[in-house]
């Protein structure tokens, strides 16, 4: 649950721009992006997820980084299991079941 | 020693490492604690505590989620489980923790439908899908997690979904280090500061850390060399005779916080006069409840909500733990009746928790 999972913006939902579509570890979810309103990610930023919610935007420094820290505290199949296990934003758009693996990560 | 040596590149650390040799006075010692549970997960996996000059020692704080909760609020959280109307929505982290009749997913091997969900939108969906039935979100965690349950709040106040309700048990992470140092038993140096709770918070809430106790504090990242570093600035400070918060992580913490968070924490949130904390007690004005503007969605108003404090077993010292007055494997229990298979106390539970961190990957190291 306190996992700070890297994540990176793809696209926003048409009827909610405050829901991004984002690639986590090769998962493609949908988060939370409103805590994020005083400076908005675009396509492309890298934000910090906790819990569905993106906290805070990041480098891709940072972001490599973090999923590093993860695969070395051995979380980083925990937070696949974690972005895989959104499922609040489903229904606004369906997103392939199977993982698309990201042949940058 | 497979987590000690796999993952570490001495060199890159060898810097922060020479310079708290140096800074390091021989005759005295050093009791830095570590606040946030994922710092302490960090320590024990890269084996940094190993790494330092014997008379520096790392204290384990109280800042893992699951293990401060107490035993009598799974309890009722539990109770409300028991409603076969109500489905029992948690983080996967909680399903283990034991209260006195038993943890979350021994509830639901009776019969409760208790689910996992992996963000509190999911149990506000769960709600919709099931709008027959009252879903109950066991809401656990510091300001790091308490935004999102304000927003799915928000969203459910907005979409006029009335079958949702929240069980609150949102602590704040500045009452516990207070309660750590007005405690008598405790001479703590310097705190190594929570990295993700001050994206939320900022560091300006601690500086009363440094300003009234006398205290160094530096915020600080996870990586090892970041945890090095971190240490290495309380060092600097203690040397020079100093008490100030600091920021190693700045490139993801900024000194204000996240202001829509703490707008949203505070239009839906009130601080409770007082909330226990397992091990460590009743603490005043350290933990969240729901404004009665969103009564609707308060859990703890349904019937079943006791409210009676219950004691953790006599034999576990999770307290003493909890406040750094113990090693985890100075406990009674540690690795004997209490494991991370059947884990007696909480702090036994989450990889973020002291025992559960020692128990995997302390064995080693254990004098």
């Amino acid at each position: 649950m306190c996992l700070a999972i890297p994540a990176q913006v793809s696209d926003f939902a048409a009827d909610d721009p405050n829901l991004a579509t984002v690639n986590i570890m090769g998962v493609r979810r949908k988060v939370n992006v409103a805590l994020l309103e005083d400076d908005p990610p675009r396509t492309g930023d890298w934000v910090l997820v906790h819990v569905g919610f993106a906290m805070s935007k990041i480098s891709d420094a940072q972001a490599s980084e973090q999923l590093d820290l993860l695969r070395q505290l051995g979380e980083a199949s925990e937070a696949v299991a974690e972005a895989d296990g959104y499922d609040f934003a489903a229904e606004h758009d369906p997103l392939p079941i199977e993982p698309e693996r990201n042949p940058q990560t | 020693m497979k987590y000690v040596d796999e993952f570490r590149d001495p060199r890159m650390l060898r810097g922060a490492l020479d310079e708290i040799a140096r800074l390091v006075e021989p005759d005295r010692v050093y009791r830095v604690m570590e606040v946030c549970g994922g710092h302490t997960h960090a320590i024990f996996r890269f084996g940094l505590q190993d790494l330092l000059p014997p008379n520096v020692e790392l204290i384990h704080g109280p800042g893992c989620p699951v293990c401060v909760l107490p035993m009598g609020r799974i309890d009722d959280g539990l109770g409300l489980a028991g409603d076969p109307n109500v489905i029992f929505t948690a983080f996967g982290d909680m399903m283990r923790v034991p209260g006195s009749l038993g943890s979350p997913l021994e509830s639901k091997a009776r019969g409760a439908d208790v689910r996992i969900v992996y963000s509190p939108l999911d149990a506000l969906r769960i709600a919709q899908q099931h709008p027959d039935r009252r879903v109950v979100f066991f809401a656990i965690g510091f300001e790091t997690t308490a935004p999102s349950t304000a927003l799915t709040l928000l969203r459910a106040r907005a979409l006029g979904i009335t079958n949702f309700a929240v069980f609150c048990n949102h602590v704040m992470i500045v009452p516990a280090i207070r309660a750590v140092l007005d405690s008598p038993d405790m001479r703590i140096d310097g705190f190594i500061g929570p990295g993700h709770v001050s994206t939320v918070i900022g560091c300006r809430p601690f500086e009363f850390i440094a300003r009234d106790y006398g205290c160094p504090i530096v915020v600080s990242g996870f990586e090892p060399a970041d945890l090095l570093q971190s240490l290495a600035m309380i060092l600097r400070q203690l040397r020079a005779g100093e008490s100030k918060v600091e920021n190693q992580y700045g490139r993801v913490v900024p000194w204000e916080g996240n202001l829509p968070a703490l707008r949203a924490l505070a239009e839906v949130f009130e601080v409770r006069p007082h909330f226990e904390w397992r091990g460590l007690g009743f603490i005043s004005q350290s933990a969240l409840r729901l404004r009665e503007s969103f009564d609707a969605w308060d859990a703890e108003r349904m019937t079943g909500v006791r409210g009676v404090s219950v004691a953790d077993p006599k034999a576990a010292q999770c307290g003493e733990v909890l406040k750094g007055v113990l090693k985890p494997h100075e406990c009674k229990l540690f690795g004997k009746e209490c494991t991370p298979s059947y884990p007696i106390g909480a702090l036994m539970v989450s990889s973020e928790g002291a025992c559960a961190a020692q128990f995997k990957y302390g064995q080693l190291v254990l004098k």
